[in-house]
């Protein structure tokens, strides 16, 4: 059932998802996993506050914008202010374009629409230069 | 090859073809199924597992703000039709995923007897995949036992 994807094991980058919905965190680990990235899971922009106050850094933070205690949208402007230079890539079901906006606005280098799939991940990686398409 | 194992692939196949072709599921679960490994064969099973605690979990705790008719927490319950359509989506539930749709236009103008029938309906599809998909797995189950390979299925 395997099908044929890029293993970026050798490239080390490691990532963190962000998302209060237990399906799509497995879902997003799962997909990191298969393309080799290590990563984290945590359940609101809080927690990724946290994790990032405790001295963890990432490569790639795959931020979803609605979350209870802080959404994507203040965790990406704190992450920032803290100077936390990481790409961050937004994912949301939402896509009013005002809402899109002050997300992007925030302080993400990308956006993708949920659900994540294989192609719309390496979509992400080669838009923000961790992936060549061969 | 096994005249068993082949019977069971084509029943698998034809099963799977049939989920897709009436509705219930859609291309984001061949995405699903494309993550499943040797490493993690049961990952389909595990994350579907998931989606169908958290449609038990938010229709319950919907059906609570929709109880009564003076108090209704419009956006407690437009929050958690968020969540679901979310995880539907995520899965490919396709049938679950559109009863959502018509269930979020039914909050965003306050409309309780059409929220209540969606809930309604949406209990019932969520259901109805769950046991599909129990049905789908048990055939997984089935061939892997008679020494078979899950077959790969090209849905067009």
């Amino acid at each position: 059932m395997a099908d044929e994807v890029p293993n970026l094991a050798e490239s080390k980058l490691t990532a963190l998802v962000v998302d209060d919905n237990y399906v799509n965190q497995s879902m997003h680990h799962k997909l990191l996993d298969r393309l080799g990235i290590e990563n984290d899971v945590v359940c609101n922009g809080q927690e990724a506050v946290d994790v990032h106050c405790s001295g963890r850094n990432y490569d790639l933070i795959l931020m979803d914008m609605d979350m209870p205690v802080m959404n994507g949208i203040q965790a990406t402007k704190r992450l920032r202010e803290m100077g936390i230079e990481s790409k961050i890539a937004g994912v949301t079901t939402r896509a009013k374009e005002e809402e899109m906006q002050e997300f992007m606005e925030a302080g993400l280098n990308d956006f993708q629409e949920k659900p994540l799939t294989i192609s719309k991940l390496l979509s992400i990686l080669h838009k923000l230069d961790f992936y060549v398409h061969t | 090859m096994n005249t068993v194992v082949a019977q069971l692939q084509r029943q698998f196949q034809d099963y799977l073809v049939s989920l897709y072709q009436q509705g219930f599921l859609d291309n984001q679960f061949t995405e699903l199924r494309k993550l499943q490994d040797e490493g993690t064969p049961d990952f389909v099973a595990e994350v579907v597992s998931l989606f169908f605690d958290d449609c038990s979990k938010l229709i319950n705790s919907m059906s609570r703000s929709l109880e009564r008719p003076e108090n209704v927490d419009f956006k407690q319950v437009d929050s958690g039709v968020h969540q679901l359509k979310g995880s539907s989506s995520s899965v490919g539930a396709r049938r679950v995923k559109n009863v959502c749709i018509s269930f979020k236009e039914c909050c965003d103008v306050q409309n309780r007897e059409g929220c209540l029938r969606c809930l309604q309906q949406v209990d019932y599809e969520y259901k109805m995949l769950k046991t599909k998909l129990q049905d789908l797995f048990n055939l997984e189950q089935q061939i892997v036992q008679a020494g078979g390979a899950i077959p790969q299925v090209n849905i067009n």
